[in-house]
């Protein structure tokens, strides 16, 4: 299989001449060796890249793909440029972007309320012409997906992408749930980026204390079940969190109108709404973002986490920034995975907490267990998962050597690692517009296509993030989306991607080929 | 208790009350003797609050544990469809109460699974595979059936109308997964040749068996489906992306090119924020389940009389509504199973109660059927599997048909 794979690849890379004279140690790395590294640690190699690599050394390489810092990205900076928004805060984007667009829906449905009464869920889906608002509301997320694929297909810096992918999937949170979009660029800039190679313990505590976290799991939701009814300031809903997401979805909305019906009834059954704990963002900390489901906790520690997290919520008025509101925390002991949480924390509870599950012996092997299956293969060797773990704990978390002890193991070398990864969508689009050389002019077309594939970028809903294994994505409709796809880029048809005319007489053949289905 | 709720009708009554002209089904069923049964299930992905959709209106525990999201009684304003005097539909769910009434409807409450997980990834696992507990199984219950059961290899024999093969489907037999049925082909003729070549020769066994149903599949189709399609008898299926998988369920299931299983789901459950009530979110979700699924019995028409429509979620959720008007992750749920075959107008199992000891847990509804015995119910009963079938479909659980509830007639 690799004698055949290797002769289709070859021809998409430009293959040196003859090896250079080797190291006086040790023989230098195939070219195999170099696909294969490229294969996993970049989306992709480019045209020329492996004689790249072999000129500078394999070794080299991968050390400068883990310093990122060193390597000048210039040119992807210039085409991210004219993404107006991907540098604002959220509080400007709720406010000039998505507020808007919302008061206008809110208008549009009063009228609609008025005209004819029906209304209703399923009701009348025709499409207008988008509003200058709705149009500008729309912009946020489409300067995301585009900067997602401009970075994937451009940036120097391809380990840092790669990681920034698998980091913000394993926090996944979900842009067709109320006002996380508001807060989406925010996220990705500040509590992912900056500690994909960084320490993990930072990371985990970003993404807890995120407004996009805190309003995806809901725990802007979660309040001590002995603090005081709804209904004041502190409990007011964020700006854009009443937004419907499109296709249908209908995550939470707090400001839903059946609120007043909701509080009719429960006079009626003569009780008041009660408040209390949301364990939705406990269980999820636990089971995906650090134990792992069997890290060894139990439901008494999910309450108790949850109990330890109430009162952290988003600023309400800015639209931007996160608060402790003491008043509705809950002050009381806690347990948490045997460890004793004193009574009177208030807000360093969440630091004792997040101190715990990152330094849990589950949580090493949930996080070296997962980046091994990225690098190495679905079923990553138990030794490699071993080394890893140990890496991550002898290091308090620091993923730039976690990741390092996979990428340069003998498991990671290993022939039988060669192409046993199935790309998911995202890979294989990414790849094969790097394989071609292609010109990347408007990413949106390529984002619909993605959609149509089963990934759509920033609207995974579940916290689970993408599955990346050869079961998920291996269908025969998968396939036929891929041959499809292979094909209009082979014929110069696809909107926004422009692929060098030298080129179209094979392109789509090889890139709807079994070969280029695997990394 | 259960038998309270256990209300079998005659099978002369199910027959009149299909809704369909008796002539017709008489012709039928004499017709070619046994016609292609249809399985078709539907998982309500993130965990349906099963107590909000088949309301225990006779509890006072229901409403005292749910304040400000319970569906008021029958009778009051907004209030839930009676179908019992005890359980009761969710006002929103009226396009299935015709079904009911026709005695084409079961529900089976308080079922699911016996593990204790609550995770969602877990639990949907544990459905899927039908083997809760174990995590190293890799294939699908439905794909374990066409394995154990087949004869000849038709792609078109399971589908999916998913992006991705759900993992229910997912194993050794072919099966496919598509979003829609017409944009199933590669449309460049050349390069559909070229590609066919090339992944005929190509070693890889995953990637070069996947491609050879895809083809197979794609050939058939092209000669089925080249008409437009127009639901039969008046259905109309909601616009959403359920509504439309449904429609193309019927539409393969109408070109007769061997559908056997059939594979949709329903999204967007898991409400732990403004659930709502006789409104709002889940009343949202469940009008476009409910009204999908009974405009597909109908467009179906007289082929129901040989479909199972078969509903799940991985778990229910929490008796007490938590401190947001939404619900956290709870055990036992409801299940509904549709079809020509069905002993319906019943609500089946027993039924736990709602007081704090009756709860699992102390929190949750209870489990008193385990969901394999509805599976294996229809697997044997409607499928025709056979007892070593049955066996290697449900591994590791020995299933008796005397676990079996009785939805199903045979």
């Amino acid at each position: 299989m690799w004698t055949r794979s290797f002769a289709v690849l070859s021809l998409l890379v430009v293959i040196a001449g003859r090896p250079e004279a080797g190291a006086p140690n040790s023989p230098p790395p195939s070219d195999d060796a170099i696909t294969h590294a490229l294969n996993r640690l970049t989306f992709g190699p480019r045209p020329g890249d492996v004689a790249r690599v072999k000129a500078m050394g394999l070794q080299n390489w991968i050390d400068l793909q883990l310093n990122p810092s060193r390597i000048d990205d210039a040119a992807l900076t210039g085409r991210l440029a004219r993404l107006q928004t991907l540098t604002l805060d959220s509080q400007t984007i709720q406010r000039e972007y998505s507020g808007p667009a919302m008061i206008e829906r809110r208008e549009r449905q009063q009228q609609a309320g008025e005209a004819g009464g029906a209304g209703g869920a399923g009701g009348a889906g025709r499409e207008r012409e988008p509003s200058v608002a709705q149009r500008k509301d729309r912009q946020v997320i489409a300067d995301l997906e585009e900067a997602k694929l401009l970075r994937a297909v451009y940036s120097e810096r391809q380990l840092e992408e790669v990681l920034v992918d698998f980091w913000f999937n394993h926090f996944n949170v979900f842009a067709g749930k109320g006002a996380t979009r508001n807060y989406l660029n925010e996220y990705e800039r500040e509590a992912i980026r900056p500690y994909v190679l960084g320490n993990f313990r930072d990371m985990l505590e970003a993404t807890a204390k995120s407004p996009a976290m805190l309003f995806y799991l809901d725990n802007w939701q979660n309040v001590s079940a002995d603090s005081p009814s709804p209904g004041g300031a502190q409990r007011r809903p964020p700006p854009g969190a009443d937004r419907r997401a499109p296709r249908g979805s209908e995550a939470a909305d707090p400001t839903s109108p059946d609120l007043s019906a909701e509080a009719r009834s429960a006079k009626v059954e003569g009780a008041r709404p009660k408040r209390g704990i949301n364990e939705n963002y406990a269980r999820e900390l636990m089971e995906l973002h650090t134990l792992g489901v069997d890290g060894g906790y139990t439901q008494d520690d999910i309450v108790n986490v949850a109990r330890a997290f109430t009162g952290w919520t988003m600023q309400p008025r800015e639209g931007s920034g996160t608060q402790f509101v003491a008043r509705l925390h809950d002050d009381k002991a806690k347990t948490v995975l045997g460890h004793t949480i004193k009574a009177g924390g208030g807000q360093d509870d969440v630091e004792q907490v997040l101190d715990i599950l990152a330094a849990h012996p589950s949580t090493a092997r949930h996080i070296a267990t997962a980046l091994a299956a990225r690098f190495v293969s679905d079923t990553p060797p138990a030794s490699l998962v071993d080394r890893a773990a140990a890496r991550f704990t002898a290091t308090r978390g620091d993923l730039r050597e976690v990741v390092r002890t996979i990428i340069t193991s003998p498991e990671f070398s290993a022939p039988e690692s060669y192409r046993a990864k199935v790309k998911t969508p995202l890979d294989f689009v990414v790849s094969a517009l790097r394989a071609t050389g292609a010109d990347l002019r408007s990413a949106l077309p390529l984002a619909r296509e993605l959609r149509e594939m089963g990934m759509p970028l920033y609207f995974c809903q579940p916290p689970t993030g993408y599955h990346d294994t050869a079961a998920t994505w291996v269908s025969a409709g998968a396939l036929v989306s891929r041959m499809n796809f292979a094909v209009e880029l082979g014929k110069n048809q696809l909107r926004g991607v422009r692929v060098p005319l030298s080129e179209e007489e094979t392109v789509g053949l090889k890139i709807g080929s079994p070969e280029f289905q695997r990394q | 208790m259960t038998s309270r709720r256990v209300f079998l009708k005659s099978g002369a009554m199910a027959m009149i009350t299909m809704g369909f002209a008796p002539s017709f089904l008489a012709r039928t069923a004499a017709a070619a003797g046994r016609r292609q049964k249809l399985l078709i299930t539907i998982f309500q992905r993130g965990a349906v609050d099963g107590l909000n959709m088949v309301v225990p209106y006779g509890e006072a525990d229901y409403y005292r544990a749910r304040p400000s999201i319970a569906i008021a009684r029958p009778g009051a304003a907004d209030g839930a469809i009676d179908l019992d005097g005890f359980f009761a539909l969710h006002p929103r769910m009226a396009p299935f109460k015709p079904l009911w009434d026709r005695g084409d409807l079961a529900i089976v409450q308080a079922s699911g699974s016996h593990d204790t997980t609550r995770s969602h990834f877990d639990a949907q696992d544990y459905m899927e595979s039908a083997t809760p507990g174990v995590k190293s199984t890799t294939d699908g219950w439905l794909n374990r059936y066409l394995s154990a059961s087949a004869n000849a290899r038709n792609p078109l024999r399971a589908v999916a109308l998913t992006p991705q093969m759900p993992r229910t489907l997912q194993g050794v037999a072919p099966a496919l997964a598509m979003g829609n049925t017409a944009d199933f082909a590669v449309a460049d003729m050349g390069a559909r040749a070229s590609f066919e070549e090339i992944y005929q020769a190509a070693q890889d066994k995953s990637l070069n068996g996947t491609a050879g149903e895809a083809f197979d599949a794609m050939r058939t189709l092209a000669k089925k489906t080249a008409e437009p399609y127009r639901p039969a008898n008046g259905a109309a299926y909601p616009r959403s992306p359920f509504g439309q998988a449904l429609q193309e369920i019927a539409r393969l299931a109408k070109s007769d090119v061997g559908l056997e299983i059939a594979f949709a789901e329903s999204t967007q459950w898991d409400h732990h924020v403004n659930q709502g009530a006789a409104t709002g979110q889940m009343a949202n979700r469940l009008d476009d389940f409910s009204r999908g699924i009974a405009a597909l019995a109908q467009d179906l028409g007289e082929r129901m009389a040989d479909t199972i429509i078969l509903t799940m979620s991985e778990f229910g959720r929490a008796v007490a509504e938590n401190g947001s008007r939404g619900t956290d992750h709870g055990h036992g749920n409801a299940m509904f199973v549709i079809g020509g075959g069905v002993k319906g107008g019943a609500v089946y199992g027993q039924w736990p109660g709602l007081k704090a000891d009756q709860r699992f847990e102390g929190r949750d509804l209870a489990v008193t059927t385990d969901f394999r015995d509805v599976f294996g119910e229809v697997v044997v009963k409607h499928l025709g599997a056979s007892a070593a079938t049955a066996a290697r479909v449900f591994p590791g659980y020995p299933l008796t048909t005397a676990a079996f509830r009785g939805i199903l007639r045979g």
